[in-house]
């Protein structure tokens, strides 16, 4: 093999699908993501060099508007803390280099991988497991948070009504991909 | 035929929508709504059941969730049977098998029932008595009898094919019960704008009004309009209803659990449905309107089939359209049985008499009787019963004695008055109060956002009680923000109070009597039981429930608490209220383990962690073993090998040749930030702020106590961030131990901490041909000893890829640690194997791991060390900086005891028989001809047979240990003792020239 003619991803998930006729349950596509910590006087030039908008509301998330970053999300997580993700696999870290300010933007693209819950029953199928409140009122559409699906810890952010991505530690996916497969088995909605 | 006691134009049930079950083996044809005791009755089938104690004949006493006695199993094929189902809440679908009991050989021949004859030997705390003497006697004899009579039904012995769900729900007002009340409290708050969960246990709303025909709301029969209202609810956007859902458990928070039966009424059930779902609801405001609870009068011989509560009497008239005998007797304390006679002889059943053992019913009441032509006995009571598998007859007698008449009868219903339902109030932590008025426990205190309604809350009339929950609906809902006002008025009418009665024995069954007058039915529990207690010293009904187990079945006592607490005050001369109430916990009523399990079984029952190079170790044959939720590779074994010969051979062979291990279970933390070595500092003892870019350094963490709490090796990758290694156990606790430290005693540095334990998939290459398996697969990196030597971290790429490289070891010999993406962790695997497997180097487990690491004295946390062991103990003074001033665990270290010289010290041992391999946890002695106790000196912590030394290799506490070096001590073992010499530590490489390769 010559040196430059990089190997081919393994993907946790790869080929695997569940659901119902109410739900449906995928991985998600590869993505980028940064695990970002920062001081809030570092948050305008980090948003400015990620070209998107770190939210400083808790539970929620901003897109990216500009074309360049296109695809690229800001997730709040904690008072300090958020999950960068650009679908389109950006290099977040080099984006991040030479900003000014105190922070830190670790690549965590690879520890977390995705599953996509869509469809009529995603609501019900992630409240199986999940003890927060997921009604529209109080996690809209872009609402994040850090919480619970049975008995592992995972990211979830709703996309649109019936679209969620829960974002969970790679060896923690089989058992949230086969969890949320369960539950979407008859999910009351 | 749906059974020969089945009235026609009666009910609520469609005569042509038959369904056949079997009980005991008998085939019998219900309709469908029919619980199985009613389509028993209905067939004319009163034994249902053996009681626990005596195994005397029972049938059903009541129509709902506060059945004692007929509990069945329940059985759809082998797996999926359920012993102890109440058949008053089981509802019949097609080819249900139900099976009675507590009974051998037969339901009605029960060679158990000898107990009944030996009842005068078997009082209360007989158990506790009895079978103290001979002490001997109880581990052989006594407790495997008691085993074996104890507990109720057959538990089946196949894994269940049921699947169970869970949900959780959050809503403005969850109202628990859906009578009258519940669904007037539930319209209010609904239609002022609050998002609603009504439920209820029933398959159908309505409660009370499944029985109480004399009902009318909105000028409608009660029961039409409860279904109306139901539907109406569950046609609005904003509530959720949910039938055959009982609410058993009150938590904080207003946290309320309820079990949903989902398919346990239907023949075949969509094998994608859950027999059960758990819902876990987080509401803001919760109504209560739980009813009443009717209970049964005490008096002798009161269990016999064929006797039962009036409202069960009821129920089974109205609702199902079943007569529960063809002459049938009443006895009660209070208005309410009178409205089931009179609906019985309505329909044309004869009603043999009324004993009233009141002087004076309520108003109306013995005019009604007689235009119907019933026969009221005023001031008498039953003091007995006849018949051996039902009741054939009842004794009445005047209040007082005299005048016995035996009355010939085939069912008796009764009622004593009613028992409100505060058991979610008292779970929530509301204190109940005492009535004296009425002689009942009502909600007192409120501890939680709740309110209780209706029968539970003691109120008497029916509009009174619908007003009160569409105040308490209307008022839940503005609380939580509903703007909207309800507007709505319920007209209603009809219905009889919930006051009244008596509690405590009956005439007859008084403290001078010995009868059988029973309070609690399932566990056998009679007034003289109770009164028994009470003589022998409980004073308190805690302890008259524990001595006596009233109360304390499955059924929780909910029909005999209230009885049983006035016979124990009747005995001590005091009130109720000072003798105590039971607590009431959860569940109210019993709750599958499949409920509470629910998605967590199999696979689901907790998440099993593989590294992303697991597939490939699984073709090649690896054995696993189990670390903390992860799978690791143990050892490679080849077509013939045994653990040992596999061990072996990987060991010899990383030392030989190389060998490929996957490290990637190991925790990583990255601490970032310009403070990051300011940080290290202060959670390792070693100093960090010298270690240079690209070098990695060794690390011991200790406690506040300072005992070693983790290790691992550190690099810095930048000024301002390093790549810190844990265990692989220790991974998760270790982050919280310096999260904690950072949010808690040092919020001022600037540093964060980020796991990427899973970030980087990690393969060790260890061995002397290391360097060469990678080198022609690494970019951008210098491997030479100048460039990268021992203890080295770079970055740059393998196999195209960013790597972090680490050249370290935990083998003692030349090696490296790839970190990669984890994504590409299995394709860089593969590359260096396609290198390292033509070069004769093997892959190897975690077990070959601590032979090589155990060859170099090389500790693991955790197992050389248990939490009452500092660096000094375990040889690692030099990894403590003695030029800090600060560090978690400095202060601990100084402490005087673990400083003293015969501590417990991390020493090597040889046994004298080089082929003895010792123990590990095997206690080591000096003098191994000393009585036992022994003086022990500690324990070997780590023992192997070492492949590259040729013999057997351990390490050991030992007290004093480095002051022994060169002794013999012993390890005495069970059938020998061994002989041991004291050495250090390294048994390999003792000048640890390899690493340097």
């Amino acid at each position: 093999m010559a040196k430059s003619e990089a190997v081919q991803p393994h993907y946790p998930l790869e080929g695997r699908l569940g659901g119902s006729a109410f739900v449906s349950v995928s991985p998600g596509e590869p993505a980028s993501r940064l695990a970002l910590r920062a001081r809030p006087e570092a948050l305008a030039s980090l948003s400015k060099a990620l070209g998107v908008k770190l939210p400083e509301k808790p539970k929620t998330s901003t897109r990216a508007t500009a074309v360049k970053a296109k695809g690229r999300r800001a997730a709040w997580i904690g008072p300090d803390e958020w999950l960068v993700i650009d679908e389109n696999g950006a290099d977040l870290l080099a984006a991040c280099d030479g900003v000014d300010g105190v922070f830190s933007a670790v690549d965590v693209s690879n520890r977390n991988t995705a599953i996509i819950v869509s469809g009529a029953g995603a609501e019900a199928t992630i409240s199986a497991g999940c003890p927060q409140n997921l009604s529209m009122d109080v996690f809209p559409v872009g609402a994040c948070s850090r919480t619970l699906l049975g008995k592992t810890e995972i990211i979830l952010l709703r996309e649109a009504e019936d679209v969620f991505r829960v974002e969970v530690w790679r060896s923690f996916s089989a058992y949230a991909f086969a969890f949320l497969a369960d539950s979407g088995r008859s999910p009351m909605m | 035929m749906s059974g020969a006691n089945r009235i026609a134009g009666a009910g609520r049930l469609t005569p042509a929508k038959t369904v056949r079950f079997t009980f005991d083996g008998e085939i019998y044809t219900a309709l469908e709504g029919d619980t199985l005791a009613s389509a028993l009755v209905a067939n004319g089938v009163h034994l249902m059941g053996r009681s626990f104690k005596y195994h005397r004949a029972r049938g059903v006493l009541g129509a709902g969730a506060e059945e004692p006695n007929a509990l069945m199993g329940i059985e759809r094929d082998r797996a999926r049977r359920q012993p102890n189902v109440r058949a008053t809440v089981q509802e019949v679908f097609e080819g249900m098998k139900a099976t009675s009991q507590n009974r051998w050989p037969s339901l009605a021949f029960d060679i158990g029932a000898v107990n009944n004859l030996m009842s005068p030997f078997f009082a209360a705390g007989f158990y506790y008595k009895t079978f103290m003497w001979p002490k001997a006697a109880w581990q052989k004899l006594y407790e495997p009898i008691i085993r074996g009579a104890a507990g109720l039904g057959v538990s089946p012995d196949e894994a269940d094919t049921d699947h169970y769900a869970s949900r959780y729900v959050h809503c403005d007002v969850l109202v628990i019960g859906g009578g009258v009340c519940g669904l007037s409290a539930a319209l209010a708050a609904a239609k002022s704008g609050a998002s609603v969960v009504i439920c209820d246990e029933q398959a159908q709303m309505g409660g009370a009004l499944a029985y109480e025909n004399g009902v009318t709301l909105y000028d409608e029969a009660g029961f039409d309009w409860a279904g109306k209202t139901a539907a109406e609810l569950a046609g609005m956007d904003n509530v959720r209803v949910l039938t055959r859902t009982t609410a058993f458990g009150y938590y904080v928070q207003n946290f309320v659990a309820l079990s949903e039966r989902v398919t346990d009424h239907l023949a075949e059930p969509d094998a994608d449905l859950p027999r059960e779902r758990l819902w876990q609801v987080r509401a803001k405001r919760v109504i209560i309107a739980t009813g009443a609870i009717e209970r049964h009068m005490v008096f002798a011989n009161n269990d016999r089939p064929g006797i039962m509560l009036s409202s069960a009497a009821r129920t089974f008239l109205n609702h199902y359209g079943v007569a529960v005998g063809t002459k049938v007797g009443v006895y009660t304390a209070n208005d309410s049985a009178y409205e089931t006679a009179f609906d019985l002889k309505r329909v044309g059943v004869s009603v043999e008499a009324i004993v009233d053992c009141r002087d004076n019913p309520g108003e109306g009441k013995l005019s009604t009787a007689a235009d119907l032509g019933i026969t009221v006995k005023t001031g008498h009571s039953v003091t007995n019963t006849k018949g051996a598998r039902r009741i054939t007859a009842m004794v009445v007698e005047r209040n007082g004695g005299g005048g016995a008449k035996t009355i010939a009868v085939d069912a008796l219903i009764m009622s004593a008055g009613w028992t409100p339902s505060v058991h979610m109030f008292s779970q929530s932590r509301g204190k109940v109060a005492w009535d004296a008025d009425t002689q009942r426990f009502l909600p007192g205190d409120y501890a939680q956002d709740c309110v209780s309604i209706g029968a539970c809350n003691g109120t008497e009339d029916l509009q009174a009680s619908v007003d009160e929950a569409i105040a308490a609906g209307e008022f839940a809902a503005k609380a939580v923000g509903g703007k909207r006002a309800a507007n709505l008025k319920i007209a209603a009418s009809g219905g009889g109070g919930w006051s009244g009665g008596v509690a405590g024995s009956a005439d007859g069954a008084g403290p001078d009597t010995t009868v059988k007058a029973f309070v609690d039915f399932q566990n056998d529990v009679t007034a003289k039981d109770i009164r028994l207690a009470v003589r022998e010293g409980m004073h308190s009904i805690e302890h008259v429930k524990r001595f006596t187990t009233n109360g304390m079945a499955s059924d929780q006592g909910k029909t005999s608490n209230i009885h049983g607490l006035a016979i124990a005050a009747d005995a001590l001369s005091r009130e109720m209220p000072a003798v105590g109430l039971t607590t009431f916990r959860p569940p109210y009523t019993p709750v599958t383990f499949g409920s509470i399990v629910n998605h967590g079984r199999g696979q689901l029952f907790d998440p099993t962690r593989k590294t992303p190079m697991h597939g490939w170790a699984e073709e090649h044959g690896a054995v696993f073993e189990d670390v903390s939720q992860w799978k690791r590779a143990w050892y490679f074994p080849r077509i013939g090998e045994d653990m040992h010969a596999a061990v072996n051979r990987e060991c010899k062979t990383v030392r030989e040749a190389a060998g490929v291990f996957d490290a990637s279970t190991l925790g990583k933390i990255e601490v970032v930030g310009p403070d990051a070595a300011a940080f290290l500092d202060l959670m390792y003892t070693n100093g960090w702020g010298k270690l240079k870019p690209g070098r990695c350094k060794y690390g011991i963490m200790l406690r506040e106590d300072g005992f070693i709490y983790d290790d691992g090796v550190v690099a810095r990758i930048a000024e301002d961030r390093f790549h810190v290694t844990t265990t692989t156990g220790g991974a998760p606790r270790v982050l919280h131990h310096m999260e904690d430290y950072l949010q808690t005693e040092f919020p001022h540095l600037d540093v964060w901490l980020t796991s990427t334990s899973e970030q980087w998939a990690v393969i060790a290459v260890q061995g002397p041909k290391a360097r060469e398996i990678i080198e022609p697969l690494v970019e951008d990196i210098d491997l030479s000893n100048e460039a990268m030597p021992h203890m080295s971290a770079l970055e740059g790429k393998i196999c195209g890829v960013p790597t972090r490289l680490f050249r370290v070891s935990f083998t003692g010999e030349a090696g490296y640690e790839v970190n990669v993406p984890a994504d590409f962790g299995r394709a860089v695997w593969e590359a260096i194997w396609e290198r390292a497997e033509p070069l004769g180097a093997c892959a190897y487990g975690t077990e070959t791991m601590h032979v090589l690491r155990a060859e170099k004295g090389f500790i693991i946390v955790g197992q050389d060390t248990d939490g009452t062991v500092t660096p000094q103990d375990a040889g690692l003074s030099w990894a403590i900086a003695k030029s800090k001033p600060d560090y978690v665990g400095i202060r601990g270290l100084m402490r005087p005891d673990l400083v003293a010289d015969d501590r417990k010290q991390l020493v090597g041992l040889k046994t004298k028989d080089a082929n003895t391999v010792l123990e590990e946890g095997a206690q080591v002695v000096a003098d191994p001809n000393q009585p036992i106790p022994m003086k022990m000196l500690g324990h070997v912590t780590s023992s192997y047979w070492s492949e590259n030394c040729g013999r057997s290799i351990a390490m050991a506490l030992v007290a004093g240990g480095r002051a022994k070096m060169g002794e013999t001590l012993y390890v005495p073992m069970p059938d020998r003792t061994i002989e041991v010499e004291v050495t250090g530590t390294v048994f390999f490489d003792e000048k640890g020239e390899r690493v340097n390769g």
